[in-house]
């Protein structure tokens, strides 16, 4: 059984990766300075030019990119190859005005797809593996990466995209599914349901890559234990592709970076400044092969650490740690995107007070969202069908902003707790 | 002949009610009637006091939200069918029940109810027409 996908890349020397980056980072700053005026420009008001960027070592002279800059260059602005070249969009889900629509040529998806074959390879994936994907197609990055990244391997490809799950365990029982790739709550859930229909014996998964949302290491063990499988961990975002910019390998301390296309830096998220190996900060990423969406310095809002300590797995690349939270407040409720700001925008809409709190949970392995909006004397009437009918519109205009369903709780005014004069708007009550 | 009740919002937690009627009690307020509408979320109390301007001021003050509205009160002959027959009447005229509840209180053989209609007016004198008395606030000694 082939350990590695790419062995001669995922082992490659200190010395040799840093050779690549090097080489790859100075051609594609000099290919987004011809190409992408959007960011030409951030140069120059740093005053920073190709020729001062001769390698690694000069990356902290670039400027940022942030989640503001995808949106003021939406939809074009960053593209780095004419748009014939580009042969397919990704987007971050359904969430009006901060929307992040990323390309890709036909070479970055092959490379994605790559990464994405590393990490099945790494959990033990091979062409006589059954792979269930489970992710969701479409949009999101999820479903058509591990998708790609089966498909190079050579397992059999279950793409049955995410929900139905009587369906799932038919497939996975039918066909007998050796690894399942899915979010991990997903995954929690239906190891649940395969003891509730007794299945458990007619399971044939050995491994599980979950990812797109945060999970802890007891739940981990839980989904391990609940599928008799090893889990393993994945990470990406659209913005730098979708899953495999990291992924973990059977040593289960971490992720290992494709250093050959991401090079990593941990920042202090409040000064910019780069922090020394093994500091807790921002994780920040340049894409140094992607041709069509060729983010430098892309600003995650993830914070983590990274390590090089050698891996047992044998992998030179180095680790990240699972994201321990972020910097700005944006959450990830059923592995959608939530800003406040879009919740509060919704509200002040619709004339209630800008009051409100967000409650995220985990209820039966699903995330829940409830929203808590002060009653006021305006939006106050004598008839419960007024303020039912109220609620209603304010649900549905909160599932259009966020794409998810949100719960809205009416409570009585003053009662949002309020610490030291600022209100606590976010209660993320998930045990992760 | 309008009767004011007052509504609160109130959210479904254990103790609500209690604190709202244990305010209206220090404050020698009396209830004459009280209803719940309810989600399982929140609820609206819909209550008759002996003094409504002083019972709002308070409620106010507490924090609580609230309006008033106009209600009827009727006396209904306290015998079998005697609200069934009020309702038909209603039902046959097309006058909508946004809700209805009992009063605390009442007169030799007859039950005081709160009536919130759609048409007060053709209410009242729907109500004179089958002899049902509409009940002033005075009576009940409501100021
Ligand atoms: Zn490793």
């Amino acid at each position: 059984m082939a350990k590695y996908y790419q062995p001669e890349i995922e082992t490659a020397s200190r010395e040799q990766i840093l050779q690549w980056q090097n080489e790859r980072l100075v051609a594609q700053v000099r290919r987004v300075w011809d190409n992408v005026p959007y960011y030409r420009e951030k140069m120059e008001e740093k005053g920073v030019t190709p020729a001062d960027i001769r390698g690694v070592a000069d990356l902290h002279k670039l400027p940022f990119l942030s989640k503001d800059d995808l949106r003021q260059a939406y939809p074009y602005g960053l593209l780095g190859t004419p748009l014939k070249d580009c042969v397919r969009i990704h987007s971050t889900s359904g969430t009006t005005g901060k929307r992040v629509v990323a390309f890709y040529t036909q070479h970055d998806v092959d490379l994605w797809e790559d990464c994405c074959a590393r990490a099945i390879v790494a959990a033990g994936g091979t062409q006589e593996d059954v792979c269930q994907v489970a992710y969701g197609y479409g949009l999101f990055t999820g479903g058509s990466g591990m998708h790609g990244g089966s498909h190079k391997v050579g397992c059999l490809t279950l793409p049955l995209s995410s929900g139905n799950t009587d369906r799932q365990l038919q497939f996975m029982v039918d066909l007998g599914s050796t690894i399942l790739c899915c979010t991990p709550s997903y995954a929690a859930y239906l190891g649940e349901s395969i003891h509730e229909q007794g299945l458990r014996d007619q399971i044939k998964l050995k491994a599980g890559i979950f990812g797109a949302e945060a999970w802890s290491e007891s739940m981990r063990r839980e989904i391990e234990h609940s599928l008799g499988i090893k889990a393993y961990d994945i990470y990406g975002l659209t913005e730098t592709s979708g899953p495999g910019v990291a992924y973990e390998c059977e040593a289960q301390t971490g992720m290992h970076i494709n250093e050959d296309h991401f090079i990593a830096e941990i920042i202090d998220p409040n000064t910019g400044e780069v922090l020394p190996e093994g500091s807790k900060g921002e994780l920040v990423f340049t894409a140094i092969t992607k041709e069509a969406f060729p983010l430098l310095r892309y600003r995650t809002r993830d914070i983590c650490v990274l390590t090089r300590e050698p891996c047992p797995c044998g992998r030179t690349h180095v680790k990240m740690s699972k994201p321990m939270g972020r910097s700005d407040d944006m959450l990830i409720v059923k592995g959608v995107n939530v800003f406040p700001s879009q919740i509060e925008a919704v509200l002040l809409d619709q004339g209630y007070p800008a009051n409100y709190q967000i409650i995220v949970d985990r209820v039966n392995h699903s995330d829940t969202l409830e929203v808590m909006v002060e009653m006021t004397p305006e939006t106050f009437s004598d008839s419960l069908g007024k303020i039912t009918e109220m609620e209603k519109n304010l649900v549905s205009s909160l599932k259009a902003m966020l794409g998810i369903y949100a719960k809205v709780r009416l409570v009585a005014p003053q009662s949002i707790a309020r610490s030291e004069g600022k209100a606590v708007r976010i209660i993320d009550k998930r045990k992760i | 002949m309008n009767i004011h009740q007052i509504s609160v919002f109130l959210e479904n937690r254990t103790g609500q009610l209690a604190e709202i009627t244990g305010i209206l009690a220090e404050n020698h307020i009396d209830l004459r009637a009280i209803s719940i509408a309810e989600t399982a979320d929140y609820g609206i109390v819909r209550m008759i006091v002996d003094n409504t301007d002083a019972a709002t001021a308070i409620l106010l003050n507490a924090g609580y939200i609230l309006s008033t509205t106009w209600v009827q009160v009727i006396a209904v002959p306290n015998e079998p069918g005697g609200l069934a027959s009020v309702l038909k009447a209603l039902a046959e005229n097309s006058i909508a029940i946004e809700y209805m509840y009992s009063l605390f209180t009442h007169g030799d053989h007859k039950a005081y109810m709160v009536f919130r209609v759609s048409e007060e007016d053709k209410f009242v004198s729907l109500m004179a027409s089958l002899g049902v008395a509409v009940i002033p606030a005075g009576e009940l000694g409501i100021r």
